[in-house]
């Protein structure tokens, strides 16, 4: 009983300390809802109106109809049509179109004697992931076209073709992915931001030793100064999750309950390393340097925005202890893919072992770490 | 002239206090150096978008000569890490334990389609979670596919007679690492939150203890003091630049086609534009743990998503297309992946450089402005 008023005191102090800079309490309120609408449309990978230019030097009816093709997709925008070969190098150089289709001055008599006419694609292969999926569009385009052609045409066809489905996100739309992922993001950053200078700034201000010396215990004080941001972490991922849902329309496809729970152990595993780096910084200073140097490999090797296969079997390994890895695939798992508790067991225990891990620790830390 | 004397004096006095703090604090210099190092490996080997042995399921309902040749093209292929299933119904399980990316079935009469009326159907499943892998998946698949339909025309003695074909040539990066255009934008990210952290932590402090306003009751200027504090930290924060810059070019073997001296000109505005965003911060903030607060959330994350790093820009609605253009991280990105990938491309070094400029002039003289302010209220 004594436990629980204790706690709830330190609690409430805890989030009044919190919320009653106005700066402060702004920083918490602010930034994440635009961040999540900003976010929620620029995280993408899904290219559209990518500029191309075309150098058609043949300019017959065949050359005329796949260039139509090409305009016709949403994916591509015509910038203009090259009458010389120097032209091309400065448009790409300059990044006005990211590509160039060059349509050879013999395209539509090849074509049209049954042999294979070529056509070059010169690409701008700067950033190389724009530059594969451009080429991807492209090559669908022309394998249609093709089909097409030899039917009109009465040339054979390919003897066996590919019919390619996408299983849970049919239409293949990069955002699908990101954006649940953007939850994940944003209550990592508040809570870290919240609990990572709650001790220092305390023992800076030497506050912290006459906590110590109240009739608190260490696993209260713990208790007391994991709820705020346990708290704001919730009731922040639940107002994005209702973003994602009602505005981004992704579709929610499993439990909520599933999804609950995986956020309620990785706000507790945040929490657990928010404090603990937290009670090992001496100064402000030094805890918001280790906020930083937790929370940037955090997001950055958790599959967010480049998949955890791709890394080195090493990374791979270290990305193990990050608790953002698991919950990206919880929240992935519960929005496309319509998971239950059972398929997702293997990412509950490990956050959980890392929410007891850090949260000893910073427990530990409290008394022992000292000056 | 006596009073330009002078002011070079205060203006040295305020470098060489400043340098003197920095190195007995070892948090900056830890920051400058140790933070793009630790970063910088982790990434630059963590970060990756090309995808090699893929876990694919391979169903073949009626093995023979023809599926043989098919199964082995994927075999050879490095992208692919081919695992035999004896039902599409043991592959689907495996498929929704995530255990294979996906799936390529080939049905009960395939070789005998094949052979009678062409066109015989290659099932092939993906995994569409992460739509941007199963995208380039497809892609490869296309290429395992293509090459093996010329093998087999081969075999067949005929030639395959597709009506038109692709050959693409993709400059600057010919084999397609994503690496090389990663690390660039890599560097831009971890010196955008280096040159904030940098100095928005450090200036706070100061405000908090109230050892600026003893600085500016001397006879210094603001102007004098602006500088004066910039000028260490500039030097730390380009000393970490160069490391990294070293360790792409030598760790990670992304080639440097541009010359060195427009990326240190290039580099050294940006690290200004950094700090004098740091600067603003903690002006602004007036205490350390507000300044903290904002340099994490107005920093990392705009510069990781908006900067063009790894998102393209150019496919982000009109809106946020605007939006983007306040996150100096962008112009740095363009110029570092042209410089680095491209060369000197002036009119995009030009442009960007020009904007990285006005967001200098912006953010220091934001910050001068508001330190006048402070001292007055």
């Amino acid at each position: 009983m004594n436990m629980l008023r204790h706690i709830v005191a330190l609690a409430i102090k805890e989030l009044l300390a919190i919320l009653r800079d106005k700066k402060s309490r702004l920083v918490l309120i602010g930034p994440p809802i635009a961040q999540l609408l900003v976010f929620g449309y620029a995280a993408s990978f899904d290219l559209n109106h990518i500029p191309i230019a075309v150098y058609n030097e043949d300019r017959s009816a065949p050359s005329r109809e796949l260039v139509a093709r090409l305009t016709g997709s949403p994916h591509f925008e015509l910038v203009g049509h090259l009458d010389h070969d120097a032209q091309i190098a400065p448009l790409i150089d300059n990044k006005d179109v990211l590509m160039v289709l060059h349509l050879g001055p013999q395209f539509s008599e090849t074509l049209m004697r049954g042999k294979t006419a070529s056509v070059q694609l010169i690409i701008d292969g700067r950033n190389s992931n724009t530059a594969l999926l451009a080429l991807g569009y492209l090559r669908t385009i022309l394998t249609d076209f093709n089909i097409d052609w030899s039917r009109q045409h009465g040339r054979p066809g390919p003897p066996a073709t590919l019919r390619i489905r996408p299983w849970y996100n049919e239409n293949l739309l990069s955002r699908w992915f990101i954006i649940p992922g953007i939850v994940a993001l944003l209550t990592l950053v508040v809570t870290t931001v919240v609990t990572g200078l709650s001790v220092a700034r305390e023992r800076e201000a030497g506050t912290f030793n006459q906590l110590l010396v109240t009739p608190l215990r260490p696993v209260e004080i713990l208790i007391g100064k994991s709820i705020p941001g346990i708290l704001i972490g919730l009731i922040e991922g639940s107002f994005i999750l209702l973003v994602v849902v009602f505005w981004f329309e992704v579709p929610l496809r499993g439990s909520l309950g599933a999804l609950y729970l995986g956020m309620f152990l990785f706000l507790l595993s945040a929490v657990g390393i928010g404090l603990m780096i937290s009670s090992l910084a001496m100064t402000q200073q030094q805890g918001i340097l280790g906020a930083f140097l937790f929370l940037v490999p955090a997001v950055i090797l958790s599959g967010f925005a480049t998949p955890i296969a791709n890394m080195p079997e090493l990374v791979q390994q270290l990305t193990l202890i990050n608790p953002m890895r698991y919950f990206m695939v919880i929240l992935r798992g519960v929005f496309l893919e319509g998971d239950s508790y059972e398929l997702l067991f293997n990412q509950y225990w490990p956050m959980a072992i890392i929410a007891i891990v850090t949260l000893s620790l910073a427990g530990w830390l409290f008394r022992n770490r000292m000056n | 002239m006596k009073a330009a004397a002078a002011s070079r004096m205060r203006l040295f006095g305020m470098i060489r206090k400043e340098s003197l703090q920095i190195l007995r604090d070892p948090s900056s210099i830890a920051i400058a150096f140790v933070m793009p190092v630790v970063l910088l490996l982790l990434f630059g080997y963590g970060v990756s978008l090309d995808a090699r042995h893929i876990p694919l399921a391979m169903v073949v309902e009626q093995p023979d000569a023809t599926s043989a040749s098919l199964t082995g093209a994927f075999q050879r292929s490095e992208y692919f890490d081919p695992q035999p299933f004896n039902s599409i119904h043991a592959a689907q399980q495996a498929f929704d334990l995530r255990e294979v990316f996906g799936i390529v079935w080939l049905r009960n009469d395939f070789s005998e389609r094949l052979l009678s009326q062409g066109d015989a159907p290659i099932g092939v499943i993906v995994n569409g979670v992460d739509a941007n892998q199963a995208r380039i998946t497809e892609g490869y698949i296309q290429g395992v596919w293509q090459a093996w339909l010329t093998s087999y025309a081969r075999s067949q003695g005929v030639e395959l007679s597709l009506p038109v074909a692709l050959e693409p040539r993709i400059w600057f990066n010919a084999a397609v690492r994503s690496r090389d255009f990663l690390v660039p934008g890599l560097i831009a990210v971890i010196m955008t939150l280096i040159g904030a952290m940098l100095t928005s932590m450090v200036v706070a402090r100061e405000w908090e203890r109230g050892t600026m306003e003893a600085l500016m009751v001397t006879p210094i200027r603001i102007s004098e003091l602006v500088v004066g504090k910039l000028v260490p930290y500039f030097i730390l924060g380009m000393g970490g630049m160069l490391l990294s810059v070293a360790m792409a070019l030598w760790l990670f073997d992304v080639p440097l086609r541009g010359s060195f001296w427009v990326l240190t000109v290039a580099s050294a505005l940006f690290m200004l534009v950094a700090l004098g965003m740091g600067l603003l911060i903690s002006v602004v903030a007036k205490n350390q743990f507000v300044a903290g607060q904002i340099s994490i959330i107005i920093t990392f994350l705009p510069a990781f998503i908006l900067s063009g790093f790894i998102f393209q820009i150019s496919s982000m609605p009109a809106a946020i297309q605007v939006i983007t253009h306040v996150i100096p991280a962008r112009y740095y990105v363009a110029i570092l992946q042209t410089l680095f990938l491209a060369g000197d491309i002036w009119p995009i070094v030009l442009a960007n450089s020009a904007a990285l400029a006005v967001m200098m002039i912006i953010f220091l003289g934001l910050a001068w402005r508001k330190m006048q302010k402070r001292l007055d209220a």
